[in-house]
């Protein structure tokens, strides 16, 4: 790239303030936004970063290797956010040399650019113990979004991993590999875990709670090599014993990227050295992040970090040159292996004549220790239950006495006495520790009109770090925001179209609006937004039934063609098997099916029944013919299936006839559409083998009848039902069930699960609706559930009658004489 | 996995030159697409997805999105914009500009001659 392509024109004569920022972590990317958001017109901003990305938040890339999130889902700064606020952005490019004297920073692929103000923001890189056979394959370190990739890459092919360290990090890891389906061993050089944060005690008691989630934990144990042949194969101990494993991660600590800094004759010790203003010797050259040291100390959590990126910001822009950071007492909410705990201080600072004051109770891996010196807290943790961290870490931070009764710092809800109870904490409290925000900031945003955790994000960045405070956000939403006027898009029905459901409704109604395009023309000046058509076409068809009139381009492309897409642009094919019950003719069809049509893969599903995946699109109505099975809905927000368990008709357990019930089911409600996707299931005994108490509606044999369940899940959050209703006999059962399903079309909004919406009304409401029909609306429900269950027709059957002729076509063949014509 | 592939994109700029100069390709019948939706064609090595939006707007867009390589053609249309079926990228199929990334993709200027959609496909 030529350097004189990013000095950008400047639209007055004065020439701007350049800052170049080294390394675009999360100080980095942050020093930029605060500077940013002081000075905006006055400012050239320019960012090298090592990583080819934009700024992420390294916090949540253990959720990244377990998998929980997504990778794109972890970006604070998209390459987008760059250019809208006009930083030139050097991704994937490395700092390597600075001339100080002529103010230019050079770096790899001949980029160089000059600097008014330079900013170090380098961070830190894993520290790798200099072991025998590091460098073999399958040696992992754990910092990066490319090093997660690779983890988890690698783990693919994995039985066994140990991980190097038994801190923070190395949990973490250990956690990933773990729903890698890994077996892992963490090695600690110390006789516990987390030296850092725990004592003995608590180290010993988090051991406990980690092997029970199935993570070996080995402490005092200290690694001499690393064998194998060019992979790894095992570690060897001082002991002599060798550990076998297929992978590596390193986890022993980080140490501060400060040689560039070093070679350019910045004064360096454990990190770059940085007075109170983050200002290095060289008055133009700044420091912040984890490569930094001051007053001695250096930090490796995000809200020190932060913290210095104000003051930075500040002296920089000139807006207060007197800024200063003073250091940070750190007390952090931690997230390790999904065990709570939160820390504060360290423990092995404890001095004889310190008041100590500790909880443990091993047995349920809770463990909580305060070190008090003349009323002042000098460190702590919590280990297992974290009720009273907020409150806790707030005496903490300020520095402030506390209480008389010292049980209060270490008990919360039960006790009714000091924890985190939202109303009592003081104003001044941090609730979200990673970015400083306290409950008055928040509670003033709320006074804006901000009242979802997310818009509360957005501008106090509360709960954008770990993410560990969004509950109490939540809370203090719940508490706060009574009789504030909330954002008015969070009430739209969808995006495109400014009303709330109950609004849109009653418009629709009143205009006799039956088509998604007649809604645009009428309520939304004719602009067709395509991401609310979806959920517009669901609601019209809800309200106008036959009357609706279907515009196939408002649906997804799965409603189009009745049938999954997957990721290579092939569908699946899931016909249905009623109950799970399948017979030896349907299976011969559906072989014949696969071999005929050459289906890459014929799977068993979790809903009991099968899937041909990788189908062609052109192939589906054939197919659909020639399986002569009805269609499955496994691709639409409909009901989907009815898992059964063997039940009466052959269990020696069963009291209850759930194969008949269960197919019975299936049979009334195929085809019934929903606000969202609807699973059942029907077991033939409280053994529960076909898990009906997680389905959205469960139905379990007792000796007396049947229990109807409602509101379960198994996803991504996993919820037991609630009990709905007892009844005596399958017609009782299905007549409920059916209530409940109306008044779910009827009342959910679109896209929620069952599990939300019985969450969100509470059962004993819906109860007193359905079974004991306190709104006299039973009859009604039972009608319109009725009705749909009349209209239903398969939609295989357009495999006959398509709708247009190239339904079924994703490529369209040229007309065989090319009418080209040169222009 | 390797290097994550969310982050490959498929570089808009470099174009397959399969022609040398502009040329018209017809692609046939705009009846073939059904109203308000879109389907993809097979030009020399490029394929291309065309748009029939409700207003009568009829756009030509390159089918693969640029974020996972997901079919535009088989995405919700409307308002000038596509929605990928994969993950819900949006791209404005007047300009190419994909509004989830800043990238843009490579557009076809369209004429309709009667019912005959013509594409002018650039080397
Ligand atoms: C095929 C199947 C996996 C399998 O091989 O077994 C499957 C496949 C998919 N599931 Fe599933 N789910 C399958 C059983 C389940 C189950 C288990 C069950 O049904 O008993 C669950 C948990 C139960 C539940 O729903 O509570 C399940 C919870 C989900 C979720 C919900 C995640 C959540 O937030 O709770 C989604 C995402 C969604 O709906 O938005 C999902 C989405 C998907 C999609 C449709 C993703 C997509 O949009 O492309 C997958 C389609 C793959 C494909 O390319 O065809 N799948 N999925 C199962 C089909 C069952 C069937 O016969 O119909
Ligand atoms: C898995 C994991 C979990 C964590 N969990 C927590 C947590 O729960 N709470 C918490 O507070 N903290 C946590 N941390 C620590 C936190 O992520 C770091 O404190 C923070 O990222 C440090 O920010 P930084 O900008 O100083 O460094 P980094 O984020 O490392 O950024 C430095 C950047 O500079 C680049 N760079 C370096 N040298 C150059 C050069 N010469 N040229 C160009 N670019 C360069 C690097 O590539 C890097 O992208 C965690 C860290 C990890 C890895
Ligand atoms: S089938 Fe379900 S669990 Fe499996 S990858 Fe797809 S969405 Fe995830
Ligand atoms: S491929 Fe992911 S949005 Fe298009």
């Amino acid at each position: 790239m030529n350097p004189q392509q990013n000095s950008r024109p400047y639209s007055n004569s004065e020439r701007k303030q350049k800052i170049v920022v080294i390394g675009n972590g999360m100080a980095g990317a942050r020093a930029a936004e605060e500077i940013l958001s002081r000075q905006r017109d006055t400012v050239e901003v320019v960012i090298f970063g090592d990583e080819p990305y934009g700024n992420y938040n390294r916090i949540l890339l253990s959720n990244v290797l377990t998998g929980s999130q997504d990778a794109k889902s972890i970006f604070l700064n998209p390459l987008s956010w760059y250019v809208e606020n006009d930083v030139t952005l050097h991704a994937g490019v490395r700092v390597t040399a600075i001339d100080r004297e002529n103010r230019r920073v050079c770096g790899t692929n001949g980029v160089s650019e000059t600097y008014d103000t330079l900013l170090f923001a380098t961070g830190s890189r894993p520290f790798v113990p200099p072991v025998e056979g590091v460098d073999k394959g399958g040696v992992f370190v754990f910092r990066t979004i490319d090093d997660c990739a690779h983890i988890a890459d690698w783990a693919k092919n994995c039985e066994t991993a140990v991980v190097l360290g038994g801190g923070l990090l190395g949990l973490e890891a250990a956690r990933g590999l773990l729903t890698h389906g890994v077996d892992v061993t963490v090695l600690e050089a110390a006789p516990y875990l987390m030296p850092q944060q725990l004592d003995v005690e608590g180290g010993k008691i988090l051991a406990q709670t980690m092997e029970a989630m199935g993570v070996r934990v080995l402490t005092s144990a200290k690694s001499v090599k690393v064998v194998g042949s060019s992979d790894v194969e095992g570690v060897l101990l001082a002991d002599g014993t060798t550990l076998q494993c297929d992978m590596l991660v390193i986890s022993c600590g980080i140490r501060a990227n400060l040689e560039l800094a070093r070679e350019s004759g910045l004064q360096t010790e454990r990190g770059i050295l940085v007075d109170d203003q983050m200002r290095t010797a060289d008055p133009n050259v700044f420091a912040v992040g984890e490569c930094v040291q001051h007053r001695g100390a250096t930090y490796g959590l995000v809200a020190p970090l932060y913290e210095q990126a104000r003051v930075v910001a500040d002296v920089i822009t000139g807006v207060n040159p007197n800024a200063g950071y003073h250091g940070s007492r750190l007390a952090t909410k931690l997230k390790v292996m999904g065990v709570e705990l939160a820390s504060m201080g360290r423990m092995a600072d404890a001095q004889q004549g310190d008041e100590i004051v500790t909880y443990s109770e091993p047995g349920h891996g809770v463990y909580k220790k305060i070190i008090v010196r003349g009323d002042k807290i000098v460190a702590g943790c919590l280990l297992g239950e974290t009720d009273t961290a907020s409150a806790l870490m707030s005496l903490y931070e300020k520095n402030d006495d506390c209480p008389v009764r010292r049980a209060d710092m270490l008990f919360g809800k039960a006790s009714q006495a000091g924890g985190d109870d939202i109303l009592t904490l003081a104003d001044d409290a941090l609730l979200c520790s990673c970015n400083q925000v306290t409950k008055a900031k928040v509670i003033e945003v709320i006074g804006q009109g901000k009242t979802s955790v997310l818009s509360i994000g957005g501008c106090t960045k509360a709960g954008t770090g770990c993410g560990g405070c969004r509950g109490l956000v939540q809370q203090c939403i719940e508490a706060f925001a009574g009789n504030v006027a909330p954002d008015p898009s969070a009430n739209w029905y969808v995006p495109g179209v400014p009303m709330s459901k109950p609004e849109l409704v009653a418009a629709i109604q009143a205009k006799g609006l039956k088509s998604v395009s007649a809604v645009y023309q009428a309520l939304a000046g004719g602009k067709d937004d395509p991401a609310s058509k979806p959920g517009l076409a669901s609601l019209l068809k809800s309200l106008w039934h036959d009357e609706y009139i279907d515009e196939r381009d408002s649906r997804y492309i799965n409603d189009r063609v009745h049938a999954n897409i997957q990721k290579d642009a092939t569908f699946s094919v899931i016909p249905r098997m009623f109950g799970g019950i399948t017979s030896a003719d349907e299976l011969r069809r559906i072989a014949d099916v696969a071999d005929k049509y050459n289906v890459p893969m014929v799977k068993v599903t979790g809903g009991q029944r099968i899937d041909l995946l990788g189908v062609k699109k052109e192939d589906l109505p054939a197919i659909w013919n020639e399986l002569g099975m009805p269609s499955g809905h496994a691709y639409t927000k409909a009901f989907r299936t009815c898992k059964t368990c063997v039940g009466t008709e052959f269990c020696r357990y069963g009291v209850g006839d759930s194969t008949t019930l269960g197919v019975k089911f299936e049979k009334r409600f195929q085809g019934v559409e929903f606000p969202h996707k609807l699973k059942m299931a029907v077991s033939g005994c409280p053994r529960n083998c076909a898990e009906a108490t997680v389905k959205d509606i469960g139905v379990v044999a007792i000796e007396t009848g049947w229990e109807i369940v409602i509101g379960g899940a198994a996803g991504s959050r996993v919820r037991a039902a609630d009990l709905l209703a007892r009844v005596g006999t399958h017609d009782e059962a299905i007549r409920i069930v059916g209530r409940f399903m109306q008044y779910y079309r009827e009342n959910a909004k679109y896209m929620e699960r069952t599990a939300a919406f019985v969450e969100r009304l509470g059962i004993e409401p819906i109860r007193d609706v359905i079974v004991n029909d306190t709104e006299g609306i039973g009859e009604r429900l039972d009608r319109e559930i009725q009705a749909a269950v009349d209209a239903y027709i398969d939609p295989w059957s357009e495999a006959n009658e398509p709708v247009h002729p190239k339904q079924f076509n994703a490529l369209i063949p040229l007309e065989p004489v090319l009418a080209t014509s040169k222009r | 996995m390797g290097a994550p592939t969310l982050f490959t994109h498929t570089n808009p700029t470099t174009t397959t030159p399969f022609l040398s100069q502009p040329i018209e390709v017809c692609v046939g019948s705009l009846h073939n697409i059904p109203l308000g939706e879109g389907r993809a064609y097979r030009v020399g090595s490029e394929t291309i997805a065309v748009f029939r939006q409700r207003n009568g707007k009829v756009f030509a867009i390159q089918n693969e999105c640029p974020h996972r390589g997901g079919p535009l053609s088989e995405g919700i249309l409307g308002a000038g914009s596509v929605i990928c079926p994969f993950h819900a990228w949006k791209v404005n199929v007047e300009t190419g500009e994909c509004v989830s990334d800043p990238c843009t993709l490579r557009t076809y200027p369209v004429r309709l001659d009667g019912e005959s959609i013509y594409l002018k496909v650039e080397a």
